[in-house]
């Protein structure tokens, strides 16, 4: 029902190494306090002191637990927030024109002076990057800090994300994915950056660095097993190794 | 609908100001910008200056706004008027509540100082409240170090003279491997998982062990998912398989360590087992050179690691001569300690393979030429670039200590601890236990402490003795049962007070710990022991006055509140006096400034012990006429001068305020401090960078920084004399003389070598399974959870079960379990876990709430499904039939062991059918009712 432009003129986005993410949850909160004191309505909680307290978050960590056919099972930390799809369903599903993408940077957001919290949105969304706000009836989600990245109230070094400026472990980076010299798409080049559920044909922007193989330490013990020939097997002889040794020195 | 797009202001004002102070959501410490809007705290982000976190904040430190509008904060003074825990309380004045404390404290420092046990928890003020009551003159003071890693920081600083955290950190910018020992996350966080993130970028590699992986043990390349407890085994097994390859560091052993030295062999005699010294005191070293004795730092000695020395008939051997027959043994084989650690001994030998490849084939050099402390200048720093790193977890058991030796034995012999690539100390250490103070415990009515409390012993005569031999100390810290309690025993005051052993008490007084909750093991005895009474009606401990910001549980058992401010209403220093956050790269210090007024009536708790001192007439806080010195804690951060020329700030000192470390008063001090982003850093020179125990150029940096009084080169100790000086006394030898049932215990367990023992399992018969917390990275403490923002990601804490229990036990996620330890049994939700060691459970700690508590509704998940396995835990161990009190300690440090916690597990309930985890503790009272239903918290136009 809403178009989308017929193209970006870059396509602004996150890169997440879920190679690096600890799982800490600091993209988390620092995107609600952010966004609770900037862009649109605040972030609302209800129940925040009671059972079942329940808030908007515009990006939450999720942690699945994977069973490899041999070895351990891993324990993978999973950020989620807007992919900001080149074909984004929420868009065009708006009723009243108040989801849209930018042509400039290719960010969606939603103008919630024209929201009818009709939440239909966060249905089209195959990745439940939508939340509607309880309190102020608007639909919110990620903005990119839209108010940030052009910001000339901030420092340069600070115009990006919220959750990528706070990022510990740095396992978020920010930067145009439509331009293939850009850091980021090097990165994803590097790294085999990876589109989430890319048969929705949604076409995100954001990309996941999928982690490293694990547990590969014994793999190398045939090259290695020179490394740990004895030098000595009793204590005595030891000491005479350790004697020769020493004149080496 | 044609593509359109509202007009959109993208460069709105952020804030009105900035204001820069150090974050207190955690013990980290970072730089935080508060953004201030119409007054109010709008956004807080990192301070990209900020030696810590160089911009990043965790969530906790986003979260602080939440703190700040807790509901849960007290709100004026309080005196209990119903009876201990009914949370009766009335609101009085701060002169009053002066006035109470004043009345009870005056005549205890008048008649016998030792009546005050004073402890101060989560506390970062730890060199001026010791202050505090080393003038008051009790010896009864510690902060929380006993029952959280003191094993970890005093097996640093017996051995390499420093430890982790904030004593030292990995070589971030050059090690290609990171072993990472313990379960934890919380100590120096960011710090680590900014390091791990840069690592990680260019390739290194990262290996976790730790029974759970979670975390950082979720991104680690390899995962050691080993048995609670024995750590120290697969240490000691690593240094066997390298020791056996000659994969050690020998130039590094023999020149920085005292691997050379030379031990008596005087079978029999009281010097037995010591080092040989000559008659200035200096050990002893074979000069290679010569063949003879010589002193250890001789300039041109050479050390000899197998030297031998003919003495009174018998062969003195050096210290690798003893390292090398304990390791080398079989015992210590991968194949020996497999099955007990629950690695494969072929992973074993593997890790060890990667640590000697890395350590030797991939040794590198820094073109930076230095000076060693004998003279000899050396054109280059070499590298190995292996670091080690380890949580909290190896150290909370009974056999912690040792474990902690061990694995700095391990580094020490790879030669990888200060070197480029390695393990670096963090100024003010490194620091040899030769330049701590001692403890000191000798009370005198109406007169200060004789000393600093606490300290590091030596050998006997340092231990905190009354002349009859009993403790001096109401946690009996530095007696024969824990001689080397460097940090106290904070776990065991109530208990002890309780019992009257070894003497009662009349006043406690504590500061952020929370003991009737989640601070203390046997939570349900503990909160038996503030309210029991003796015959004649009177409190067992008569009076307690407690110290927090928040509602939290303890404040019910507490007879005066004295409320604290949050952590953007108060002054603070992080000091180098005491636990300071300091790189290795640069020494530096910290401030808090109110960064907004406190909309209660609620004061600092160091400006109200100052308040307190002044009415007290406390020498060092008053002059000889009785006048107060300081008005409050930012008089004193800025006046107070421990020694000519230091003060709790190094920065910005002297009348211009260009001085740093030592330098006079500078009335503008603090505004200095705020003007530069509320921390103060001195860089180290490129010269000093490494090698800084025994490098000329960073000793001489360090006195100029009144970090040392004069250069302290040392050794690292391989074997530890002070632990030695104990055995003897468990011998025979010396005036002090341990009780006879000490005696085997001292002996075996303070052994000058590390070594690895299982920890006591009297009574553990049927209880087979290893039952850990940990805290989740975005929380801390009890303060977490009422945050509205961070209890939506953590509030809620499930037992975490291995698939192998949960099939076994018929369990399914979310069915309730009954644990059950020798000491008591508790009912809780139970969640399956596959990334975790197969014989051990877990919970985040510090979830579950008491009813009433922290503002929180009593329907709060916290208060229903929330537990702890704090119930599961006796701070004795059970009894052996001999009549003794056993404490469940580590027999050398006295660090609590909440992980030798042995638990079964069967199942009682499907999901469905039990709404309450168990014990259900009657809800308390709470004296700030509870939040608001929503929260949309813009302060903003």
């Amino acid at each position: 029902m809403t178009q989308l432009p017929q193209s970006t003129d870059r396509k602004m986005g996150l890169v997440i190494d879920l190679d690096t993410c600890v799982g800490c949850h600091a993209c988390v909160i620092s995107c609600k306090g952010w966004n609770t004191e900037n862009y649109g309505a605040p972030l609302s909680d209800q129940n925040p002191y009671g059972a079942d307290p329940s808030g908007t978050f515009l990006n939450r960590v999720h942690s699945y637990e994977v069973q490899p056919p041999e070895g351990h099972a891993q324990l993978i930390h999973f950020p989620k927030s807007c992919l900001h799809c080149e074909d984004a369903p929420c868009v065009t599903v708006c009723p009243t024109g108040a989801s849209y993408k930018r042509s400039e940077d290719g960010i969606v957001l939603v103008n919630e002076s024209d929201c009818i919290g009709c939440g239909l949105c966060a249905w089209a969304c195959p990745y439940g990057a939508r939340e509607l706000d309880l309190a102020e009836g608007v639909m919110k989600k990620c903005t990119l800090c839209v108010d940030r990245i052009y910001n000339d109230n901030l420092p340069e070094v600070d115009r990006v994300p919220s959750c990528v400026r706070t990022c510990p472990a740095g396992a978020r980076h920010f930067g145009d994915l439509g331009d293939p010299d850009s850091a980021v798409s090097q990165l994803v080049a590097e790294r085999g950056g990876m589109d989430l559920m890319p048969e929705m044909g949604t076409k995100p922007v954001n990309k996941y660095l999928p982690p490293r193989p694990k547990d590969r330490i014994e793999d190398q013990i045939d090259i290695l097993a020179p490394l740990l020939a004895p030098v000595a097997d009793e204590p005595k002889g030891f000491i005479a190794w350790l004697d020769k040794a020493l004149e080496k020195l | 609908m044609i593509h359109q797009q509202p007009k959109l202001d993208t460069s709105p004002k952020v804030s009105d100001e900035v204001r820069k102070t150090t974050c207190y959501m955690c013990a980290c410490r970072c730089g935080i910008n508060v953004h201030m809007k119409n007054g109010k705290v709008a956004y807080i982000e990192g301070n990209r200056d900020h030696p810590v976190n160089k911009g990043v904040l965790c969530a906790k430190g986003s979260a602080g706004i939440m703190q700040v509008n807790a509901p849960s904060r007290l709100r004026a003074p309080l005196k209990r008027v119903g009876p201990r825990g009914s949370g009766e309380f009335q609101e009085i004045t701060w002169d009053e509540a002066l006035e109470i404390a004043t009345g009870w404290l005056k005549p205890i420092r008048e008649n016998d100082p030792s009546k005050l046990a004073f402890f101060t928890g989560r506390d970062q003020s730890q060199s001026f409240t010791s202050f505090w009551a080393q003038n008051f003159g009790t010896p009864n003071y510690a902060a929380h170090g006993g029952f959280c890693s003191v094993n970890m920081a005093a097996a640093g600083i017996y051995t390499m003279g420093g430890a982790f955290w904030e004593f030292g950190q990995p070589d971030w910018d050059h090690t290609k491997l990171f072993i990472l020992f313990g379960v934890a996350e919380d100590h120096d966080s960011n710090p680590i998982k900014m390091g791990i993130g840069r690592i990680k970028a260019r390739g290194a590699r990262v290996v976790g062990v730790n029974p759970i992986r979670s975390g950082y043990n979720a991104v680690a390349d390899d995962w050691y998912g080993i048995t609670p407890g024995t750590d120290g085994l697969l240490i000691l097994s690593l240094i066997h398989v390298l020791m056996k390859a000659g994969k050690i560091d020998l130039d590094y052993l023999a020149r920085y360590t005292n691997a050379p030295c030379l031990v008596i062999e005087n079978p029999g005699a009281d010097d037995h087992g010591l080092l040989l010294r000559d008659a200035d005191g200096k050990v002893q070293v074979i000069d290679r050179a010569t063949g003879e004795p010589a002193p250890f730092d001789r300039p041109g000695v050479r050390p000899d690691l197998t030297g031998t020395h003919v003495q009174n008939g018998q062969t003195c051997h050096t210290v690798m001569h003893k390292t090398v027959n304990r390791y080398l043994s079989e015992e210590y084989t991968p194949e020996a300690v497999a099955d007990r650690c629950g690695i494969p001994a072929a992973r074993i030998r593997a890790l060890a393979a990667e640590i000697a490849r890395v350590a030797f084939d991939e040794a590198f050099e820094i073109e930076q030429e230095w000076t060693d402390f004998r003279g000899e200048t050396h054109k280059v720093m070499k590298g190995r670039p292996v670091s080690f790193h380890s949580m909290r977890g190896i150290s909370a058991h009974a056999n912690g200590f040792q474990t902690c030796r061990a694995l700095h034995l391990l580094q020490i012999l790879l030669g990888t601890v200060e070197v480029p690539g390695g393990f670096r100390f963090k100024p003010p250490y490194p620091k040899p236990v030769e330049a701590h103070p001692k403890p000191h415990c000798k009370a005198t009515p109406g007169a200060p402490l004789d000393g600093p409390h606490l300290g590091f012993v030596r050998g006997p005569e340092d231990l905190a003795l009354k002349p009859d031999g009993s403790p001096a100390r109401i946690d009996k810290a530095f007696t024969w049962e824990n001689p080397m309690s460097s940090h106290g025993l904070m776990h065991m005051v109530i208990s002890n007070a309780h019992a009257g052993d070894p003497y009662k008490i009349d006043t406690l007084f504590m500061y952020m710990a929370n003991m009737s909750w989640n601070s203390t093991m046997n939570t349900r005895g503990v909160i038996d022991m503030l309210t029991d009474k003796d015959e004649s009606g009177e409190y067992v401990i008569p009076r307690i006055i407690y110290s927090d910001a928040y509602s939290s549980e303890m404040v019910a058992y507490a007879d005066l509140i004295l409320p604290d401010t949050t952590y953007l209403e108060r002054h603070d220093c992080i000091s180098l006096l005491d636990r300071p956050i300091c790189e290795a790269d640069g020494a530096a210090d910290a401030i808090r400034w109110p960064v907004i007024e406190p909309d209660r009536d609620v004061r600092g708790f160091q400006t109200v012990l100052v308040q307190l001192a002044n009415k007290l007439k406390l020498p060092g806080f008053t002059d000889e006429n009785g006048a107060a010195k300081y008005t409050d804690y930012a008089d004193y951060i800025v006046n107070h001068q421990r020694k000519p020329g230091i003060g709790p700030l190094a920065g910005f000192r002297g009348a211009a305020g260009d001085k740093a470390g030592r330098g006079e008063v500078n009335p503008d001090q603090l505004d200095r401090y705020i003007a530069n982003g509320g921390f103060f850093v001195e860089h180290v020179p490129d010269a000093a960078r490494y090698y800084k125990p025994w490098n000329t150029a960073y000793q001489d940096w360090a006195v100029g920084m009144g970090l040392y009084d004069s250069p302290q080169p040392y050794l690292f100790q391989l074997y530890s004399e002070p632990m030695r000086r104990f055995q003897l006394a468990a011998e025979g030898h010396g005036e002090r003389q341990p009780p006879d049932h000490l005696r085997a215990r001292i002996s075996q367990r303070l052994d000058p070598l590390p070594i690895w023992y299982e920890t006591d399992q009297h009574g553990n018969e049927g209880f087979t399974v290893n039952a850990l917390t940990q805290r989740p990275m975005a929380m801390y403490h009890s303060w977490g959870t009422q945050n509205a923002w961070l209890r939506q990601l953590h509030g809620r804490n499930p037992l975490y079960v291995p698939t192998k229990i949960m099939r076994e036990q018929g369990l399914e996620d979310g069915d309730w379990a009954r644990v059950t330890s020798p000491h008591g049994q508790i009912v809780v939700p139970v969640m399956e876990m596959a990334a975790l060691n197969d014989n051990t459970v877990w919970t985040w700690n510090a979830i579950g709430k008491r009813k009433g508590a922290w503002a929180l509704e009593p329907d709060a998940p916290e208060a229903t499904k929330g537990f702890l396995l704090n119930h599961l835990i006796h701070e004795l161990l059970p009894p052996k039939g001999d009549g003794l009190r056993w404490a469940n300690s580590d027999p050398v440090t006295g660090q609590a062991a909440w992980f030798d916690l042995k638990v079964k597990i069967e199942k009682v309930a499907g999901p469905e059918e039990m709404t309450e985890s168990q014990p259900a503790f009657d809800p308390i009272k709470s004296p700030v009712g509870t939040g608001p239903k929503t929260l949309a918290w813009k302060v903003g136009e």
